[in-house]
């Protein structure tokens, strides 16, 4: 499963229910109730509703997806982690070490030669599976384990003037 | 009061030939962009042969000019509506359209002549760092152009904010604070209470738009003056954000004003109502860490700020005002016609845009999402969707007055139908390819993400037709509208 099909189908879903709100009123537009108190009351009902269920849903969500951030990640790996200094030039990557081991930690100590640009690792698949920025004066460091063997690639993720999509580095990842 | 542009006794001539121009260079600069935006679909998808310094530059060219024209034509919105309740300079609404149309000068001659393509987003250094693609005389000439136009919003913020003091007592009366917090009844009017709203976060967007610009402006004359990267982009993004956010507030305006005159109900101000948009003003500025969630150097509570905040402001959006346009329509026995129908779209794809977003402001996401094409679906959503239907419902409500009797002809059911469905098409295309990984800003695209390009490609001619419709419409409306 990519790690972007979950946020795929709770957006359709979101969308989905947007939509059929829509779809309901619409249908519902043509006939005429003159009572519009008695609309907005019951409206206002439901919007309560929604209000406790969007909290609470917002706080759940909020308590599982603020562990682990990416930012804290370099600090918490093991300390045998591989650290690969990495610098974005207008246009291409120079990366220090681009031969890795499945389970392996590394660390990409990532900046930039020149202009801001996004150091985003994509599998053979050609799924994105982190990514940082690459700035200029300052060192990005992000944490990575590759799991799987193959051919990774580095793409670009920030406009960086008129070879940006030339910006592709590979990386091997053996057992 | 609430009446078509020639029935308005309260505006001058000289300001409604000024509205006008607004909305006809409006529609004048949608179309050109729109097809610049479907060239660089077209490229991507492999349809068409475009050469990449020409992509690069048109797209600079989309950005800047759709953000530059989705703020005139809201602009023209706000003002048409606020100036019912308050007096407006008519002088300064035309030294704001001067001073954008000199931007604009200055701006296609960077990009067309001085080949800048920099991206709108102008992101310290790449402008004087192209590798000698472009010289920083352009560079230069774009940043000019982009503060010459943030100098005109200004100055009409600034009368905006003049007009709501006086004729309201302050800023936090127009906010409806003394209800909000007191037991006032006296409820200001929505437009006034989204006006003051948007006089507040955008005065700030744009003087800090202006300070990065003249800091790019500085360091273009003067190399050795060299500012911070990080803190360039955080300035750059706040002013990006919340002009471009401000332009759907100002936008709302007309849903707030027209949909009540074509169900014949009132948009009610209360409690929630205010407290909503109070919130909204401190959201707006307070969400603008969610742009940075891939800068590992910024502070680890400012991205948790900007997750949190992006969760919580979309609540005031879908509660207060989807849900009372919802409200507002069911059950009314409305009479649909084209501009009642963009309005009610408009509700749609604001809605809507808030969901990708959400789900994009969530770190663990945006970690695979950032700077994928799921971001232009996203505020496609909020702006092809949204920001325009309301704009083009606003048009076409100020040029000819709601006919009880009136249908929906045919081509309006055309032009609604295809530019939704198309809308919607092209939107979704980006946001699956951006699902699938596709980086944004690509001039070349591979094989592997080609064919939801193509599909965006063919979305978006749907789209231009279904606007060319609605344009058509608008503008053999204008020679009777200017007569009268």
């Amino acid at each position: 499963m990519s790690p972007t099909s979950l946020p795929w189908l709770i957006t359709i879903v979101g969308l989905l229910i947007v939509a059929g709100a829509f779809v309901f009123v619409l249908m519902s537009s043509k006939t005429k109730d003159d009572d519009y108190d008695g609309i907005m009351k019951r409206a206002y009902a439901v919007r309560k509703g929604f209000f406790i269920v969007f909290i609470a849903g917002g706080i759940v969500i909020t308590a599982l997806t603020l562990k682990n951030l990416p930012y804290d990640a370099p600090a918490k790996v093991a300390d045998d982690a591989i650290k690969v200094n990495v610098t974005g030039h207008q246009w291409y990557w120079d990366i220090q070490k681009t031969d890795f081991v499945v389970g392996q930690p590394v660390i990409f100590n990532v900046t930039s030669g020149d202009v801001n640009h996004g150091f985003g690792i994509y599998d053979d698949k050609l799924r994105l599976l982190n990514q940082t920025q690459a700035m200029p004066g300052y060192i990005n460091s992000l944490a990575h384990v590759f799991n799987e063997p193959g051919k990774y690639k580095i793409l670009c993720l920030e406009y960086c003037g008129l070879s940006h999509h030339s910006m592709v580095a590979e990386l091997t990842v053996t057992q | 009061m609430n009446a078509p542009i020639q029935s308005r006794q309260d505006i001058s001539p000289v300001a409604k030939n000024t509205l006008l121009a607004y909305v006809g260079t409006t529609l004048a600069v949608l179309l050109l962009m729109m097809l610049f935006g479907a060239i660089l679909r077209a490229g991507q998808a492999q349809m068409l042969n475009i050469d990449l310094t020409m992509f690069y530059k048109l797209m600079t060219l989309h950005g800047a000019g759709m953000v530059g024209i989705a703020g005139l034509g809201s602009a023209a919105v706000m003002w048409y509506f606020l100036s019912k309740y308050v007096k407006l300079s008519s002088a300064i609404l035309i030294t704001n359209m001067m001073f954008f149309l000199l931007g604009v000068v200055l701006i296609l001659g960077a990009v067309l002549i001085g080949d800048f393509a920099g991206g709108w987003t102008f992101l310290y250094p790449l402008p004087v760092k192209s590798m000698n693609v472009w010289s920083i005389e352009s560079a230069v000439a774009f940043l000019l152009g982009l503060l010459l136009i943030g100098v005109g919003f200004l100055l009409l913020y600034l009368d905006v904010g003049r007009a709501l003091i006086k004729g309201y007592g302050g800023l936090a009366r127009s906010l409806g604070w003394h209800c909000l917090f007191g037991n006032s009844k006296d409820f200001p009017p929505a437009t006034v209470v989204a006006s003051t709203m948007v006089l507040i976060i955008n005065t700030l967007g744009i003087l800090v738009g202006a300070v990065v610009l003249v800091i790019s402006l500085i360091n273009a004359f003067y190399p050795a003056f060299q500012p911070d990267p990080l803190a360039v982009k955080s300035l750059i993004f706040f002013f990006g954000h919340v002009f471009i956010n401000a332009t759907i507030y100002m936008a709302v305006i007309a849903v707030y004003e027209i949909l009540p005159v074509y169900t014949g109900r009132k948009w009610k101000v209360n409690k929630v109502f205010l407290a909503a948009w109070s919130f909204s003003t401190l959201m707006v500025l307070a969400v603008v860490p969610h742009h940075m969630l891939m800068d590992f150097n910024m502070p680890g509570w400012l991205a948790t700020v900007g997750q949190i905040g992006s969760y919580i402001s979309g609540i005031p959006v879908l509660i207060v005002t989807a849900y009372g346009a919802l409200t507002i329509v069911h059950k009314s026995g409305i009479r649909w016609d084209l501009s009642a129908g963009m309005l009610f779209i408009s509700m749609y794809g604001w809605a809507s845009g808030v969901v990708p977003a959400i789900i994009d402001a969530t770190i663990h996401v945006n970690t695979v999402m950032h700077n994928t094409q799921w971001v232009p679906g996203h505020f496609h959503f909020y702006l092809l969707l949204g920001v325009l239907p309301m704009i083009f419902g606003f048009m076409l409500y100020i040029t000819k007055k709601p006919d009880s009797n009136a249908v929906m002809s045919d081509i309006d059911k055309v032009s609604i139908t295809t530019y939704l469905l198309a809308g919607v098409g092209f939107v979704m295309a980006f946001l699956y390819a951006g699902k699938n990984s596709v980086p944004r800003r690509w001039g070349v695209h591979l094989d592997e993400w080609i064919a939801t390009d193509q599909v965006g490609t063919v979305f978006a001619v749907f789209v231009i037709l279904a606007f060319l419709l609605i344009a058509i419409k608008f503008f053999s409306r204008l020679p009777q509208v200017i007569r009268n």
